[in-house]
């Protein structure tokens, strides 16, 4: 489904991202972990299309396209997803007509009529369940005052009304209690199949108690350092990155 | 990141959907102003001796004032000699049209392309339309139904013929012919408009409204529009305006006068989208605009909402003056600065009696190399015992070339009156945008997304009919602007 090869990419020439080579199958779920300025949001941003990043080597393949060559909202249009690590607040600009808006626009693409307002209400409704979302959060502005927990639940909301192929949840798991990454990991557990897949950047193993990944990556200095099962989370967690960093400098 | 700047760049490449020029034959006075001008203008709509007076007082008048330099606006010394102050369509004065029906059909074409059909079968259902093209008006639909509630809405020249005494009662008694530099030049060359008068206790049964349409070149649009809402009655009026797009900027300086007297309430809505020049700043219609209400009697309200996307140059303040005790004030205002525009725009609430209150929200956005500026004046006068007056002004920015600007003056001559000004200013953020694209929108859907939200407030003032075309506008206004 996405095959990341040698993507190496920075900001005002310095590098971030390394060569960095990743292989993601339909149906599996692959976490990244690292220490902070490993690079694990600039991967996510990369792949999101975010502009005022250089790619200076490597490909994307993403279902037999150039992921790279496709604007965001392009990306967007054939199922790839980002939960952003710091949902944007749109003050003004009402969250039900945003998703709404944001629905339509994928609808279009793939030749769809357009959702109505009652049609999406439904589709809306079931899936709000799912996420024990308070349903007055949908009538604000989009993330306007919503709390960390809202938000990080909002955008699992988002993922699963834009069903997407691909999903990146770049540090979904930050500024969440116990029992609300309870409720986000479930979210996304219930929109796992056969035919998606997802990658899941986390600093902490504790999210992968909840989501469990079949492949763990170490991603340290802009390049994946080491790749294993999730027993590999676990050594992590246990003996903390010093020891892969200083594997690697020996 | 460097992206930013480059996408809001292509802001500037929009199209003026209004800007074609409707081929007629016209009477149009040679530029130049003098006495001798004012007089041909008064004589060729056969004024009354008193009406010319008028004229040749404020002219004479005008003639000793200075052009105000204080608004943030930059532009070229205006030649007054070199505007045209009178133009009307058909070449001479008996085929001047006498009614609906004998309207030259170019014309008629002319507002149905703008999207306002006078025609009896296609009339707007619930709107009554006055049509002003250049300095005439070619026409006024349902009239008839409109005198059975006994309502008055013609044209200002019919008025003057048909109403001479409601004319000399109420011209020049809100805004008068010595109050300002373009409301003087108005008050001397003044060429057509809208009268209207709501007798006691009606509440006017159709929306009003009166498109401007100006036409001609080298030709200024000087229109004069007077609306008596008399005791306990009730009016909401809507006027709209374009221009042809012409590398020269033209003149516009029109007078709007209010009178609410006891109970009675006034709506005034404004749809102005006149030709707002190019992105280097050639062209576009000067809009230099004196609006200004009296709430005369008790209980009385004029409310005024403005959605102003265009002009090269905007000057202009609706204001009120809160006479009658418990009097209320509205001035809900959306101003689009893009391309070149400058837009210096605000409002007035004179707070003369008591428990008057007064509420202003204005939403100023900036594009382009744009710049907007809000100037509002809130007075308490030392009468105004427990007068409340409540400011939001917000500015919207988009792109890193345009600018917003506030001026706020708030006098407060009574120490019971309560004033409160809150403002804010925010940028439309390349994360926001990127958060959009991230959901799968386009980027110049969520520009408009994201600043028909910043509008909200202003456009829900509107009448219904307009709120979903202002929303539309703004769309259009915004189109092009990122890639």
């Amino acid at each position: 489904m996405l095959e990341i090869k040698n993507l190496e990419a920075g900001v005002d020439g310095k590098t971030i991202l390394n060569g960095i080579d990743l292989s993601i199958n339909a149906g599996e779920v692959h976490a990244i972990m690292g220490p902070n300025g490993s690079g694990k949001s600039t991967l996510a941003q990369v792949l999101a299309g975010r502009e005022g990043y250089d790619i200076t080597a490597g490909s994307v393949n993403y279902n037999g396209q150039d992921l790279l060559e496709l604007g965001p909202e392009e990306r967007v249009h054939e199922g790839f997803f980002l939960a952003f690590q710091y949902p944007v607040e749109i003050p003004g600009v009402n969250t039900t007509y945003f998703l709404r808006a944001a629905v339509n626009a994928v609808r279009e693409h793939h030749g769809k009529e357009e959702l109505d307002a009652v049609g999406f209400l439904k589709l809306m409704r079931e899936k709000i369940e799912l996420l024990e979302l308070d349903e007055s959060l949908l009538k604000r502005s989009v993330n306007e005052g919503f709390s960390g927990g809202e938000k990080k639940r909002a955008e699992i909301l988002q993922m699963a009304l834009l069903d997407p192929k691909f999903a990146v949840l770049d540090e979904t798991d930050s500024g969440l209690d116990i029992d609300a990454l309870k409720i986000v990991a479930n979210g996304v557990n219930q929109l796992r199949r056969k035919d998606n897949a997802q990658l899941v950047i986390t600093h902490y193993q504790r999210l992968l108690d909840y989501i469990v990944p079949d492949h763990v990556h170490v991603l340290v200095d802009g390049r994946i350092v080491k790749s294993g099962t999730k027993e590999l989370a676990l050594e992590l967690e246990e003996r903390g990155y010093d020891w892969i960093t200083a594997v690697q400098a020996a | 990141m460097s992206s930013e700047s480059e996408v809001i760049d292509q802001y500037v490449e929009q199209e003026y959907k209004w800007g074609f020029y409707t081929d007629v034959e016209a009477d149009t006075l040679p530029p130049g102003l003098d006495e001798n001008v004012i007089r041909h203008i008064s004589a060729k709509k056969e004024e009354p001796e008193w009406l010319l007076e008028w004229r040749l007082k404020a002219f004479r008048h005008w003639q000793t004032m200075k052009e105000p330099c204080w608004p943030q606006a930059k532009y070229e010394p205006i030649d007054y000699q070199a505007i045209s102050y009178y133009s009307a369509p058909g070449a001479k004065d008996k085929d001047r049209p006498k009614s609906l029906d004998e309207v030259d059909p170019k014309l008629l074409e002319t507002y149905d392309k703008l999207g306002v059909p006078l025609h009896e079968r296609e009339r707007l259902a619930g709107v009554a339309v006055d049509a002003v093209f250049d300095s005439v008006s070619v026409g006024t639909t349902h009239q008839e139904e409109l005198a059975k509630h006994g309502v008055i809405f013609c044209s200002f020249s019919e008025a003057v013929r048909d109403h001479p005494e409601l004319i000399q009662k109420y011209l020049g008694s809100v805004v008068p012919y010595t109050d300002n530099f373009f409301a003087t030049l108005n008050s001397a060359v003044f060429s057509d408009g809208s009268f209207v008068y709501i007798p006691k206790g009606v509440r006017c049964p159709l929306e009003l409204s009166t498109y401007f349409r100006i036409n001609a070149a080298e030709t200024g649009q000087f229109e004069r529009t007077l609306i008596v809402a008399d005791e306990g009655s009730h009016v909401s009026y809507l006027e709209g305006c374009t221009a042809p797009m012409r590398d020269e900027n033209q003149l516009h300086a029109a007078v709007v006068e209010l009178v609410a007297l006891g109970d009675a309430e006034i709506k005034y809505s404004t749809v102005q989208n006149w030709y707002p020049g190019d992105e280097d700043g050639n062209g576009g219609i000067y809009n230099f605009v004196t609006k200004r209400g009296v709430c005369r009697g008790a209980r009385s309200k004029i409310s005024w909402t403005q959605v102003e996307t265009g002009s090269a140059i905007t000057w202009k303040y609706p204001s009120v003056i809160l006479r009658g005790e418990e009097s209320v004030g509205e001035f809900y205002s959306v101003a689009l600065a893009n391309l070149a525009q400058q837009a210096d725009t605000g409002t007035k609430m004179i707070h003369l009696g008591k428990n008057t209150r007064s509420t202003i929200i204005s939403k100023g956005i900036s594009a382009g190399k744009g710049q907007n500026s809000y100037r509002g004046l809130v007075q308490m006068g030392k009468n105004a015992t427990g007068a409340r007056n409540f400011t939001q002004c917000d500015s919207l920015l988009i792109g890193s070339r345009c600018g917003a600007h506030t001026f706020p003056y708030i006098e407060v001559k009574n120490p019971t009156a309560k004033v409160e000004h809150e403002a804010t200013t925010s940028k439309i953020g390349e994360d926001q945008i990127f958060y959009c694209n991230a959901r799968g929108i386009e980027t110049q859907d969520a520009v408009n997304m994201i600043v028909n939200g910043f509008c909200k407030e202003v456009f829900s003032e509107l009448p219904m009919e307009f709120a979903m075309e202002a929303q539309a506008l703004m769309d259009v206004s915004l189109e092009g602007s990122v890639g």
